[in-house]
């Protein structure tokens, strides 16, 4: 994907946001209000252009007779290993997922690693191992790749940085911009469990709480929804940092119309509600890994439901919303009392509350 | 606890009849920041009836937190020997100059900690930096301090150190009262709290105030309920203290907590940002604990640091002015760069509005002139006012 620092830790971008003081924040590489206005301060006045001016998960470039998509994403997750997956099946999904969203069949992947000194090799090896089968299971190989040493001082354990290259399927054009009143919001599954399974391991790991992550990658099941109904996909989304709330918030302000979220139609699982609600944070701003958020036309949406529920990471696919007429660029919780809210991209780093 | 659409529509059905059958305006206030958030994650005041308004108090132990003693933990975060370990919502809590998120850009060692325990494991760990505790908040999170700092001595660990800044909040609620400033006709008292202090510590306010008292836990459902009951009450002249969050809360709370607080804690005067001094309504160290007060071990003096220029969080703490009344909010005033403590914290009230009430800043100068014209006698839903949500 263009332009994140990170998957739901710490990270550092540049400087430039309102009051930051001229220091990089943790929270500028929260994925949220802040990172945004990184990128639109600092990092856009400096290498801007049309292509990534678009902000997608991946960049679309003509290369001869085809469209492809590249996209980079960093990977400094602490644990490096937590429930549910470990940081080199996040490096392939978050990858693999960035150019199935935006229609690409992923063709390679590029893995470059920082270890810091130290690290057991029995580590790294077990870590790319998770890199080779979850590589395997999307289809796709690494195809070069680059390693570094660092001093201990200078990191901590290891970070993964994945491109990938994949070719656009033929004719379609995924955009905010073909989003219409009446299509309909798709998930794939419960929300919020990558985030949540990395926050309690991190933070609490001595406390047993049946979280994991939902760390997967996607592009096969994605793939069988766009060969299903070719025409009437208009949007994908992988509702990483920011969660569902960033992804749809984000939706709304692009296609500039009404989006509405039905609270009782979000799928979240017992354990995650839990865990969040102890945590005092909200489902909706919680990061995942395994999920695709699918804007489809009406019609479609059966087709689709039944394509993702054939699938091991779709079987607990809803529709959680729709695009009204409305055109304010607002994102709505409709809630289980029959009430209503803003859904908003969350501010940064998640922050645990005190009471 | 039950979750159903059903049972919410229900207890927002007594709440509707109890509201009708009063033909008046009603306004409650709760106490707590954990309510005020739960209230607008769940689009509660969207559902409300017309005459009923739900009010948020101080009960949001950031933003009552005094500016010096947001000066003194940024402070102690800059010395070089100090690790500072704070609960995550005061990272962002502005003082005189910047925040303590601000600080660790700046190179400060500041550590977010889930439990006090952590600092202390932390500072076991390493004997060589000064491990200093935010102890921030209300009777919810004083057990823990309380029994860190036992830990602390028991063990004879010399480099932890607390700076205390919790807080009371029935003092807070009676010094409400008594300025006469609030209009309110009930209480919707907070759930975690009450299950420190018990439910009766509420009893005085029904006897000295005729004001009903209603314990209510954090689903929408409880809050509906309590909702209910206070309207129900109001109605029926008939004020008592209620509690519908009894799977927690009882009459007389946690008395292994309340002793655990008496042996570590005593009451003083302090400060609250909004309020002014408060007589016993905060918890110090009692002097035999004194070697882990950091106040006393790094001789910190609090500066008296006055409120940002147009900033009127002290009224909307106090329930007499509503985030979208103060010229500041979300014009100058926002989360990304908070003037005021109410839209610091996740649990402000400010930033609740702004988070989930606010659609456009043309519709938040909307709001204000919409409010500005009701609160003059005006009518009391004008189009696009704040009670329409969003």
């Amino acid at each position: 994907m263009v332009l994140r620092t990170d998957n739901t830790v710490s990270a550092a971008g540049a400087t430039g946001a309102a009051g930051s003081g001229g220091r990089i924040m943790l929270a500028h590489g929260g994925g949220g209000q802040l990172t945004d206005s990184l990128i639109a301060q600092t990092i856009l006045p400096r290498l801007g252009n049309d292509v990534l001016r678009d902000l997608l998960d991946a960049a679309i470039m003509e290369g001869g007779s085809e469209r492809l998509a590249l996209t980079i994403d960093g990977y400094v997750v602490q644990p490096w290993r937590f429930p549910g997956g470990d940081i080199g099946r996040l490096a392939v999904s978050g990858t693999v997922n960035d150019l199935a969203v935006c229609g690409a069949r992923p063709v390679g992947l590029a893995l470059g690693m920082i270890v810091c000194e130290g690290f057991a090799v029995g580590d790294l090896d077990g870590i790319l191992r998770s890199v080779a089968e979850t590589a395997a299971e999307a289809g796709v190989s690494v195809v070069t790749g680059d390693t570094k040493v660092v001093g201990r001082d200078q990191g901590d354990g290891i970070y993964l940085t994945t491109a990938g290259v994949g070719v656009v399927r033929r004719g379609l054009r995924l955009h905010p911009d073909q989003v219409r009143p009446g299509d309909v919001l798709i998930i794939n599954g419960p929300i919020a469990e990558h985030g949540l399974a990395v926050m309690l391991a991190r933070q609490m790991p001595d406390m047993s709480i049946a979280v994991r992550s939902d760390v997967s990658p996607l592009s096969r099941m994605i793939e069988r929804v766009l060969e299903a109904v070719p025409d009437d996909v208009v949007f994908m989304r992988d509702p990483t940092r920011g969660g569902l709330a960033g992804a749809a918030a984000d939706l709304a302000a692009r296609s500039g119309l009404r989006v509405v979220l039905e609270e009782t139609a979000i799928p979240v699982s017992r354990a995650a509600r839990h865990a969040a609600e102890m945590l005092g944070i909200d489902v909706l701003d919680v990061a995942n890994e395994g999920k695709v958020l699918i804007v489809a036309r009406p019609g479609a949406a059966e087709r689709v439901l039944a394509v993702l529920r054939e699938d091991r990471y779709g079987a607990g696919a809803a529709v959680i919303g729709r695009v009204e007429e409305a055109r304010d660029g607002i994102c709505e919780l409709r809630t289980l009392l029959g009430g209503r809210r803003i859904v908003q991209k969350p501010y940064g780093e998640q922050l645990p509350r005190i009471c | 606890m039950s979750r159903t659409p059903a049972e919410c529509g229900e207890a927002l059905g007594r709440l509707r009849a109890a509201a009708a059958a009063l033909g008046r305006a009603v306004r409650f206030m709760e106490v707590c920041g954990t309510h005020t958030v739960s209230a607008f994650r769940c689009g509660l005041h969207s559902v409300m009836p017309e005459n009923v308004t739900l009010l948020s108090g101080p009960g949001c132990p950031v933003c009552v937190t005094a500016q010096g003693e947001i000066d003194l933990l940024i402070d102690l975060a800059l010395r070089g020997d100090v690790t500072l370990c704070t609960y995550g919502d005061m990272m962002r809590v502005t003082g005189s100059s910047g925040s303590l998120e601000k600080a660790r850009g700046r190179g400060a060692d500041v550590r977010v900690v889930y439990s006090p325990m952590d600092a202390l494991a932390l500072a076991a760990a390493r004997p060589d930096r000064q491990v200093v505790f935010a102890a921030v908040g209300f009777e919810t999170t004083a057990p823990g301090t309380a029994i860190t700092v036992l830990e602390a001595r028991r063990r004879g660990i010399g480099n932890f150190s607390v700076l205390a800044s919790h807080k009371l909040v029935m003092p807070a609620m009676l010094a409400l009262l008594e300025s006469g400033r609030i209009n309110v006709q009930g209480f919707l008292c907070p759930g975690h709290v009450s299950v420190i202090t018990g439910s009766e510590v509420y009893r005085p306010i029904v006897e000295r105030y005729g004001l009903p008292c209603v314990v209510a836990g954090f689903e929408p459902l409880q809050m509906a309920l309590g909702l209910a009951l206070l309207a129900e009450m109001v109605r029926d002249g008939r004020p008592a203290l209620e509690n519908v969050y009894r799977q927690a809360v009882s009459a007389d709370g946690n008395r292994r907590a309340q002793q655990v607080l008496r042996e570590v804690f005593e009451p003083a005067d302090t400060t609250w940002r909004g309020l002014g001094t408060v007589p016993a309504s905060a918890l110090v160290l009692r002097e035999e604990f004194a070697p882990f007060d950091a106040r006393r071990r790094f001789h910190l003096l609090q500066r008296h640091v006055p409120e940002p220029p147009g900033c009127r969080c002290g009224e909307v703490i106090m329930g007499v002015c509503t985030p979208a009344q103060c010229r500041l909010f979300a014009t100058v005033c926002n989360p990304t760069n908070p003037v005021g403590p109410c839209m610091v914290s996740s649990e402000g009230t400010c930033q609740a509005w702004f988070k989930y009430r606010r659609t456009t800043e043309a519709q938040a100068a909307q709001e204000r002139g919409g409010i500005a014209a009701m609160e003059t006698g005006g009518t009391r839903r004008a189009p696009g006012s704040a009670r329409d949500g969003v």
